[in-house]
């Protein structure tokens, strides 16, 4: 039997990429703080952004805050909460100066200022034409951002447990309200189980790409705090909307930034030709991430690809000065060198579109609360990043605008629940808090079954890229959920090879498949029901958007019946519009 | 039809039988669980010459053995997560390309040196992030801060930018022969957090950060071996960052 330990914090953040670290360093200043990480912080995977956090500091050329809120509700396709993108663009321009000031090295303009650059989406007075506004270092933002959240996270002395691993979300009704109790974390190094007392729990765990195949994601992001919630029966806002960046590199999916066609790169088809001047003819390459996903796929499609199977197309930028691409674009010109051996100095990077970032996720309101509903938060829960859902992406997020939305709503949840902490008493544990996470680990040890972990991911990712991807119709996201649906039965049956108590990763893997198999069961069901084309949601059979039947949110929620059986219900939550009437899109 | 192309490019991607070589990995094993003593193991692997080692191990992993142990997340470089011994040399196992380390002779993979080993390729890295910690690796500023950013020459910021590109993974710390021999020494990748402070226009505690470094088992310990230059996966200049360290300690001009 597993040895259960007790803690007990006011503040407890499950996470330590850039939102957990950013909420980290506001409550630790407020309250008793435990950061529960998985991974050592530095290895989050905020570390991989590269192009820019975006904000209208106007260092460059003239911007405003408005402009931005506008790029971000037109980029989102209308589905963005209008508040909330306000609120994100207003709060963009102290949350750079905020890094700068925590030392961030920002790359310079000749007067000393933050340089700032192009990037999809952005744009000046409403659509006129690109717009500088991405404050960036090199193309190593997120590394940049990483780094400088965990200095000031050492200079304010945030207390870590490192390589905890959080399985369970504990709440415990009281007056007939669901509160947070706190969470049962799995300490990877020596099996034991550690039940954390909390106040206040941020989720802060990031992503849940890895249930595609080509995914720019990291092979640890498999929406364990979304899974969580879920299995406690929170909703999950708006998970059929997920971002497929235009760039990855051929095949591996690693993610070459933006902000090479924001330095002027161009994308051609086999043809050489600049096709994006068809498919946006004022923003061309700069469109936003879907619109440029969609061209690509399309000319692969009509036969316009390249290589021998004409399965991508190039992103060229042979035209751009060998001294540019060395002082902006240093990372990604060496991936391209490590990974596919082309020197894109002369030669054009094969590129197909990557499995980004998920805009759907714990619901939040403004303050990072997290809601049972529609609009009721669950006392004591936060959430932020892209675990969470504001809305500040609606159905497509604005590249740039995810550095963002960790600082600005990372910040915004550390103090809600360090605030909360201060005033609130402790929720009583349920009985017996850590029996779930116990049974779970126990029974995977012990398991028999015939089936394994790896064969059932393999096949998840397969259905997934097939079925749910940059193109979906009814049929492809039926045979989607039919598909889950049996590798969620196959699950029931796997077994570890692993039997031991420290870095049992093996063990961990199953866990996390579990995650990705329930998530994208979700996401195949939120899809299929909406029936119209909105930001990285596309249908075939549904090509337009439907402002009448579908501008709101998708609530998803995981039923019990009485059998035990489980199902997942949809309800929507109306989009909150301020100023902005929908309009067509075009860039 | 973008299924049927995505379904290509996997059969693309897979290959071939005819591209596939057979390679040998031998992997220095240890699991308290199981043994006192660490062991080797050996897998012979049918690969891409293209595969990074991590795919490999991951093979292995989730093919053969699946309590092989090591750790891993972004699989590009980026994370530092998965830095080891790979033929005798400290690389990142995500950034190592099969073909680029002669697949015709086994290929060894053993946890990187000097940190204890808590599980096969798994060491303990708290020693290391103490060292980085005591370095005081964060910006420090006195008086009124600016109302807007603090300003900085191109010039000023370039003087840094080497060491910022940093990312933890301890691949020159633990490939550094005064680190194996002496577990105080602060090792390479503490000065080089170091450095990158030091040497920021805006910082105002490199004073302090040098007499830090000034310790017995400080900067002065490095012996100019250079295994740190060469193990670096970011291409930092890490024996040329220390040097620069120990200029400024003797001019106190930085």
């Amino acid at each position: 039997m597993n040895n259960v330990k007790f803690h007990k914090y006011d503040t407890v953040i499950v996470g330590a990429g850039g939102a957990g670290m950013r909420a980290a360093i506001e409550s630790t200043k407020r309250s008793r703080t435990a950061v529960l990480t998985k991974l050592y912080p530095t290895r989050s995977h905020t570390g991989a952004a590269q192009g820019g956090m975006a904000a209208a500091l106007a260092n460059v050329e003239e911007d405003n805050w408005e402009w931005h809120t506008f790029d971000t509700i037109k980029g989102g396709d209308y589905l963005v909460d209008q508040d909330a993108a306000e609120i994100l663009a207003k709060e963009a321009i102290d949350s750079v100066l905020d890094l700068e000031k925590m030392g961030l090295p920002f790359n310079r303009t000749p007067q000393g200022k933050i340089d700032q650059r192009r990037f999809g989406g952005h744009s000046r007075n409403h659509g006129e034409a690109p717009v500088r506004r991405s404050c960036y270092a090199a193309d190593r933002t997120g590394h940049m951002i990483l780094q400088t959240l965990y200095q000031n996270c050492v200079k304010e002395g945030v207390e870590f447990f490192n390589e905890f691993y959080v399985l369970d979300l504990l709440l415990n009704d009281v007056d007939g309200v669901k509160r947070t109790a706190g969470v049962v974390a799995y300490e990877l190094a020596t099996g034991d189980v550690h039940v954390f007392q909390a106040k206040a729990v941020v989720f802060a765990s990031g992503g849940n790409g890895k249930f595609f195949k080509v995914t720019s994601n990291a092979h640890t992001l498999t929406g364990d705090g979304q899974a969580s919630a879920f299995r406690r029966g929170l909703p999950l806002e708006d998970m059929e909307f997920f971002q497929f960046h235009p760039t990855g590199i051929w095949k591996m999916g690693i993610l070459l930034t933006e902000g090479a066609r924001g330095e002027g790169g161009i994308l051609r088809n086999k043809d050489g030709e600049r096709f994006m001047e068809k498919y946006a003819p004022v923003m061309k390459d700069l469109a936003s991430r879907d619109v440029v996903s969609r061209a690509i796929y399309t000319e692969i499609r009509e036969g316009r690809g390249c290589g021998p199977e004409g399965d991508h197309v190039y992103l060229d930028l042979t035209h751009l000065p060998p001294e540019q691409l060395d002082a902006k674009l240093p990372d990604i010109t060496e991936f391209a060198r490590t990974y596919l051996g082309i020197e894109p100095y002369t030669d054009p990077v094969p590129i197909q579109p990557t499995a980004h970032y998920a805009m759907g996720g714990i619901p939040t309101n403004v303050r990072g609360e997290a809601l049972a509903d529609n609009d009721t938060p669950v006392p004591g829960l936060y959430a932020a990043g892209e675990v969470a859902c504001v809305s500040v992406h609606g159905a497509n997020r604005l590249g740039t605008n995810s550095l963002l939305d960790i600082n600005v709503f990372g910040r915004r949840a550390g103090i809600a629940a360090a605030e909360y902490a201060d005033t609130a008493e402790y929720v009583e544990l349920p009985d017996e808090p850590a029996k779930f996470v116990l049974d779970e680990i126990e029974n995977l040890r012990d398991a028999t079954g015939s089936e394994r972990v790896v064969e059932i991911r393999r096949a998840l990712q397969e259905t997934m890229d097939k079925n749910v991807m940059v193109f979906r119709t009814e049929q492809t996201l039926k045979e989607a959920v039919e598909e889950i649906g049996q590798l969620r039965r196959r699950y029931r049956n796997i077994s570890v090879q692993d039997k031991g108590k420290r870095f049992n990763t093996d063990l961990l893997e199953a866990i996390e498949l579990g995650n990705l198999l329930d998530l994208a069961e979700v996401t195949a069901v939120s899809a299929l029901a909406r029936k119209e084309s909105r930001g990285g949601h596309y249908r075939e059979d549904f090509p337009n958007r439907d402002d009448v039947n579908f501008m709101r949110h998708t609530m998803a929620y995981r039923e019990v019946g009485d059998d035990g059986a489980e199902s997942i219900r949809l309800d929507y939550k109306p989009v909150v519009q301020t100023r902005y009437q929908p309009m067509e899109r075009k860039y | 039809m973008s299924t049927a192309v995505m379904d290509k490019a996997e059969a693309e991607a897979k290959g071939p039988a005819s591209h596939l070589i057979t390679v040998t990995l031998r992997i220095r094993r240890y699991n308290s669980e199981v043994s006192d003593e660490p062991w080797w193991d050996d897998f012979q692997v049918d690969v891409d010459p293209k595969d990074r080692v991590l795919d490999v191990l991951h093979t292995i992993k989730w093919e053969h053995d699946g309590t092989l142990t090591f750790r891993r997340s972004c699989a590009h470089g980026i994370c530092g997560s998965d830095a080891m011994r790979i033929n005798g040399r400290n690389r990142l196992a995500c950034k190592t390309l099969i073909k680029d380390i002669g697949p015709e002779k086994p290929i060894s993979v053993e946890p990187i040196k000097g940190l204890a080993v808590l599980k096969d390729l798994v060491v303990d890295m708290e020693p290391f992030f103490q060292a980085y910690r005591d370095v005081m690796p964060f910006l420090v500023t006195t008086g009124n801060e600016p109302t807007r950013e603090r300003l900085q020459s191109a010039e000023d910021r370039e003087r840094f930018d080497d060491t910022t590109k940093c990312i933890l993974c301890a691949a020159c710390t633990s490939s550094c022969p005064v680190f194996w021999n002496d577990g105080q020494y602060f090792g390479p990748a503490a000065i080089v957090n170091a450095h990158r402070f030091i040497f920021d226009s805006r910082d105002e505690a490199g004073e302090q950060r040098l007499e830090i470094l000034n310790d017995k088992d400080g900067v002065w310990r490095c012996r100019t071996v250079f295994n740190c230059t060469d193990a670096c996966p970011r291409g930092i200049q890490v024996t040329k960052a220390i040097q620069e360290v120990k200029r400024a300690l003797i001019t106190r001009r930085f």
